[in-house]
């Protein structure tokens, strides 16, 4: 049987912790399928990410290079993972389920004429059939799919944070390069510019402080910031988060927002301040070790999952609550 | 460019915002049941609001295409009283519970027969399943050039020109038309629609063809469903809340500054 793939992802040159995760992940598979897990690296110049994934108990390191691959150029990408896959015949690929891979994934999958199944949250070896069974949260997680699909490879994406990260080995990985024949013609869409914004890293912060739909005004945000500057005296890093409706409304930047479509977080605390907690916003919050939740609602969702809870106006209530904290 | 041909893909889903108390498992039926009303995916809204931003500066035509195996027409009537020109519903037995490829295909059958297109709108996923693979795949399928996660949509001589939320930010890039634009919630939400126009509307005969696998000349048997093993309800999320109660704000702030200095 041939080996699992998985797509090394990288950032400002360091291998991203969830590529570690997703390593980990296939390699747990690999065991239950007697076979191994080689990963591919993908860029112009992939020789530094190419040595130090070499690192991690894989069997090959794939370096896909081609001029065109230097940046994240979807199409190119598609084009190159394409090839390589009808090269070497992996029996399953596995993907994080980050910004790459669910633009990657859906397509790449297709043009192996197999079905993908994104977003998983445990995977298993049907002992029967050696199929991979994925395990899926739908309906913002309050269900959870459990389904196989048919075709080879098998592909799947992979949440963050489900996998512990692989560590390092003293043995190395056999590196082998691959050139794919791209041309200038399959890049359909051209990236004109990127324009970089200051973006908060919510999975750094110890605690979080997000808003909701009950948040009536944009400078109520203020009041927030505020609380969270007080706590940042006492409790280290202090970061404002959001549901959704704020981003909608164009409040805050897609950054801050915290569920299924935003930052997954685990942080000391999280204060819910006006989110009635749909289940699609408590999946990305569920894990913080402490949840205080300040709602006029005492039937909100958000209340039963918290540790503690304030039924009042955020309004009359953080000030006061600043207040305190600064005494 | 003027009078742009826009298509919106937009699913009918379960309200996606349901209290979880009103979505229950049945295992037996490997089915989720939501007791709230149906609803347009949030971000198929997203996508025909952008459509519609871009008929109010160029002019042209939307229309909202909806699979599904009783899609409702009350439901995606909203799409017209948005400012969507034509509904069509694609409706039969065969297209439940499809998996995403089986889905593009239906899809792709329906937008070669509706002919002529400039552009083709998706929300970025749909709220049900969040898979994020239909508006991506309906692309390779109808071999056009695909864009994701937009929050803003630009149509210039025969190109688009999308704003893509990218991890550092956003990326301008541009495509030529016919090109598939999957569509994220920082385009904004759709439109407030008034309650007297949408009844108004409810009340108005309007052509609404409904296609099957029949009009599309698709074989059920070319369509996959799904292959679900099993469906298990979720994890227990619940923790005991312990409520702060006091006379005052200031009372409760001061109970809740002392949870906060437990924390430390």
């Amino acid at each position: 049987m041939s080996d699992l793939l998985i797509l090394v992802e990288s950032k400002a040159g360091a291998l991203e912790k969830m590529t570690l995760e997703v390593i980990r992940g296939a390699g747990g598979l690999a065991k239950e399928l007697g076979t191994g897990v080689s990963a591919v690296v993908v860029g112009a110049d992939t020789a530094a990410l190419a040595e130090s994934v070499a690192t991690y108990g894989l069997n090959k390191v794939y370096r896909l290079e081609h001029p065109l691959l230097k940046d994240f150029q979807p199409d190119a990408w598609v084009a190159a993972l394409e090839w390589l896959c009808k090269q070497i015949a992996p029996t399953i690929v596995l993907i994080s389920h980050a910004f790459v891979g669910r633009e990657v994934a859906p397509r790449l999958a297709y043009r192996l004429n197999t079905e993908l199944t994104t977003d998983c949250t445990a995977l298993k070896i049907d002992p029967t059939d050696k199929g991979l069974v994925r395990t899926k949260p739908i309906y913002g997680g309050n269900a959870v799919a459990i389904l196989k699909t048919e075709g080879t490879p098998q592909v799947v994406t992979v949440r963050k944070g489900i996998f512990e990260p692989e560590e390092p080995t003293e043995a190395k990985s056999e590196v082998v390069s691959m050139a794919p024949p791209l041309s200038d013609a399959v890049i359909k869409v051209k990236s004109l510019k990127t324009v970089e914004q200051e973006v908060v890293e919510l999975d750094k912060a110890n605690v979080v402080i997000s808003g909701g739909r009950g948040i009536a005004e944009k400078e109520d945000f203020e009041v927030l910031l505020a609380l969270a500057k007080a706590l940042s005296k006492t409790h280290g890093k202090v970061l404002i988060g959001c549901s959704r409706p704020v981003v909608d409304k164009g409040w805050m930047s897609s950054d801050h927002q915290v569920g299924l479509t935003g930052s997954m977080i685990s942080p000391d605390a999280y204060v819910a301040i006006g989110i009635s907690g749909a289940v699609q916003h408590l999946v990305g919050m569920i894990r913080s070790k402490k949840i205080i939740a300040i709602n006029t609602d005492l039937g909100c969702n958000m209340f039963k999952v918290a540790d503690f809870g304030v039924v009042a106006d955020y309004k009359e209530i953080l000030p006061a609550l600043i207040k305190k904290l600064e005494e | 460019m003027k009078d742009v041909k826009i298509i919106v893909c937009a699913k009918q889903i379960p309200d996606p915002e349901a209290p979880f108390s009103n979505v229950s498992v049945n295992v037996e039926k490997k089915e989720v049941v939501v007791d709230a009303p149906d609803v347009i995916s949030p971000y198929d809204e997203n996508a025909l609001e952008a459509a519609i931003r871009i008929k109010e500066e160029l002019g042209g035509k939307i229309t909202v295409l909806s699979m599904g195996r009783k899609v409702s027409d009350t439901v995606l009537r909203k799409t017209v009283a948005a400012g969507a020109d034509q509904l069509i519903l694609l409706e039969d037995p065969a297209f439940e519970r499809l998996e995403s490829r089986s889905i593009a295909r239906v899809l792709s059958a329906a937008i070669k027969k509706i002919g002529e297109y400039d552009l083709i709108l998706t929300g970025r996923q749909a709220g049900d399943w969040d898979s994020g693979q239909v508006g991506l795949i309906l692309a390779e399928t109808l071999g056009i050039p695909s864009i994701s996660l937009a929050r803003s949509i630009k149509i210039k001589d025969g190109r688009v020109e999308v704003e893509k939320i990218v991890p550092v930010g956003y990326e301008l890039v541009e495509a030529k038309l016919p090109a598939l634009v999957t569509v994220s919630n920082e385009v904004g939400e759709l439109r407030y629609v008034a309650r007297t126009k949408m009844m108004a509307l409810l009340k108005r005969p309007m052509t609404i063809p409904k296609w099957s696998t029949k009009h599309l000349d698709l074989s059920a048997e070319g369509l996959k469903p799904v292959q679900l093993m099993e469906l298990c309800p979720p994890p227990d999320m619940k923790r005991e809340c312990v409520f702060i109660e006091g006379a005052s704000p200031e009372e409760k702030a001061g109970k809740l500054a002392a949870v906060f200095r437990e924390l430390r």
